[in-house]
């Protein structure tokens, strides 16, 4: 099957700046893809390689099969949603959405009736004479996403799109824009810093460092079985256990992850692990996070909610299950 | 370790500290009165714009009214519409029309000229580069505006560099084929309403860039990008949204091409044929001829248009994206 998108090393090169550095990516058709990664790491230029704001330096892109090198964007069947929406201040909310057919040459009416079920797809039916400054930066977000959406592209590019928006209606919008990949059967392409977002909406997820893919695969995949410790620690906040710790538990002279929720905190003095002293506590409401020092090794523990708890200052025991210790690719 | 150990104990200050003085009193009073503090901010200008400045206006306005006596020269202090009668004599309607063509299209070609160079300077040029973009654009204003015209003579005679550098690149035929045109031409470029053209737009482009690059560097870049992401070309992009978006600049800039070029007296009078211009008109009218009114009907003119103007402006919508 053809990729949706698919990079064969590709780098893109500001002067001395690698900011994508021989990338090689495939992303199916209808796939939910999410690429997650601090900022800096390149995840935002692979993005901007795909629209064709930026050109590879090297490498190749072909988007359903075909080379996509030095195709303009406005001859790519490919919409973005921007990052701050890129709304059209002198254009009211119906002319935005109709933009794109507008400059195809599609009729008044008949770019307006698209772009009127354009807006009901996204919830906000009869908004169209509002101007974009008189909307609320949720809404502004749904126009940005008419907008795309109007033009029926092979491909959506969604550039953090819910990074401006609060919790509440960030949670809401992820499940929205779940669900109407899901409908509409567009492949998505969706960056994002928040490892959250990453894994709880995206078919696969590509994690990103320094302009290079450190690992992709499926969100469980990412957050059970990170390879390197860069993953570990930026999805979800892995303990990054070092060789000669991980030798005394697998025998093994290699770097391991552990997750927070997998250390169980015992009394001192209860039985067999790991000598740790608590450090501090971080009440989250579902559950509590534990700051923990064993031997100048610093490590957090997740805790539900409830559990009893040692004071700040007291030994501890930490014990773990071995098959929750993952060995990691990355050598010693 | 407590936070008190790193916070020095000595001289620990008041929670309330109180006024300084007379100036502290004066700044508190400021603070619990900012209307106070406008007033006595806006007294002086307002005081200044409102008698000395619209105050003369309405003098001069009132002077159109009047009317001259044409045997004695006496001006004759009773209200009239006569001397706006005279506006529409053939010979003053000439001034009027020529003066509006001329403002027009110095406004046009200075708006075409200064998009590229604002575009550039709003969107390319960084530090080094937009520093002698400024200096390159408001240099010319440091020099006295006489002598800016007088090079301008010098550069457009007949014996001028111009003319040698069109010999040079056997273009002659060209700039002689221009000048033997009706109304445009002339004996040289110093002596025809092209000049006068060439040296307003070149007086006035300053007026144009200004504005036109400050509307432009508000448009967020991304707008552009989102443009071509939905499929629009470079020109398509220019036209819905680098264009609507720069008009409100256009326009202030316009303002002053306009208004500057319809009330200018010294370059037609330097530059350009014995064919007056409005500034020249009243001109002349208030000092040989002395007839003060109709210099003033001749002042209400250009005021008239650029009312129009501004509301035309407005009716195409260009200030929405303000």
């Amino acid at each position: 099957m053809t990729s949706a998108v698919s990079f064969q090393k590709v780098s893109r090169h500001f002067g001395s700046v690698r900011a994508v550095d021989a990338v090689d990516l495939d992303i199916t058709p209808r796939e939910f893809f999410a690429m997650l990664g601090p900022s800096g790491s390149g995840k935002t230029t692979c993005l901007r390689l795909i629209a064709g704001f930026e050109q590879p330096t090297s490498g190749s892109i072909s988007i359903f099969g075909e080379r996509a090198e030095g195709v303009p964007p406005y001859r790519r069947n490919v919409n973005t949603v921007f990052q701050d929406y890129a709304l059209f201040p002198h254009l009211n909310v119906l002319d935005n959405v109709a933009y794109g057919l507008m400059v195809k040459g599609v009729g008044k009416a008949e770019r307006h009736k698209a772009a009127e079920e354009a807006l009901s797809l996204v919830r906000l039916p009869g908004y169209g004479a509002r101007r974009p400054g008189q909307l609320s930066g949720g809404q502004r977000q749904r126009v940005a996403l008419a907008r795309a959406l109007v033009n029926q592209p092979k491909v959506l590019l969604l550039d953090e799109p819910l990074g401006a928006l609060d919790l509440k209606l960030r949670e809401n919008m992820q499940e929205e824009l779940k669900s109407l990949q899901k409908a509409l059967g567009i492949t998505f392409v969706f960056v994002t810093h928040d490892q959250g977002e990453a894994l709880s909406m995206a078919d696969r997820v590509a994690v990103f460092n320094d302009g290079k893919i450190m690992q992709i695969g499926t969100p469980e995949d990412i957050y059970q079985r990170p390879k390197t410790r860069f993953v570990a620690d930026f999805v979800g906040s892995s303990n990054v256990l070092p060789p000669d710790f991980v030798q005394r538990y697998s025998g093994q002279h290699r770097w391991a992850s552990l997750r927070p929720e997998s250390i169980r905190v015992g009394r001192a003095a209860s039985g067999e692990g790991v000598a740790a002293r608590l450090v501090s506590t971080n009440y989250l409401g579902a559950t509590t996070k534990l700051a923990l020092d064993a031997d100048g090794l610093k490590l957090h523990a997740i805790v539900p909610a409830g559990t009893a708890l040692p004071v700040e200052g007291e030994a501890v025991v930490l014990t773990f299950n071995r098959e929750h210790l993952h060995l990691m690719d990355e050598p010693a | 370790m407590s936070l008190d150990a790193t916070m020095p104990r000595a001289s620990a200050p008041a929670i309330l500290p109180g006024s300084g003085g007379m100036r502290g009193a004066l700044s508190d009073l400021f603070w619990r009165r900012p209307q106070l503090l406008l007033l006595l901010m806006l007294l002086p200008p307002v005081l200044w714009l409102g008698i000395v400045y619209i105050g003369s206006l309405f003098a001069l306005l009132a002077q159109s009214f009047f009317s001259i006596d044409e045997y004695s020269g006496l001006i004759n202090r009773q209200f009239t519409l006569k001397t706006y009668g005279d506006l529409f004599q053939a010979a003053n309607l000439d001034i009027i029309l020529r003066t509006v063509t001329m403002a027009a299209l110095v406004t046009l070609a200075s708006a075409i000229v200064a998009f590229p160079i604002a575009y550039y300077a709003a969107r390319y040029a960084r530090g080094r580069w937009k520093a002698l973009f400024y200096l390159g654009i408001m240099l010319p204003l440091w020099s006295s505006y006489l002598v800016k015209i007088y090079a301008w003579k010098l550069i457009l005679a007949k014996e001028g560099i111009l003319t040698w550098l069109l010999a040079k690149l056997h273009l002659l035929g060209l700039l002689d084929a221009w000048l033997s045109l009706p109304v445009v031409g002339g004996n040289s470029l110093s002596v025809s309403f092209t000049g006068t053209f060439i040296v307003f737009v070149y007086v006035w482009l300053p007026f144009m860039i200004l504005p036109v690059q400050a509307a432009l560097e508000r448009v967020p870049g991304n707008l552009v990008e989102a443009s071509s992401d939905l499929g629009a070309s470079p020109g398509q992009t220019f036209r819905n949204v680098l264009f609507p978006l720069a008009l409100p600049g256009i326009v202030a800039g316009s303002i002053f091409t306009f208004s500057l070029t319809l009330g200018d007296y010294i370059i037609p009078q330097i530059i350009g044929t014995s064919r007056l211009f409005i500034g020249q008109a009243v001109y002349s009218q208030q000092g040989t001829a002395g007839n003060i009114p109709l210099a003033a009907a001749f002042t209400v003119v250009p005021i008239i248009i650029m009312g129009f103007y501004l509301w035309g402006a407005k009716r195409i919508g260009a200030f929405d994206a303000l």
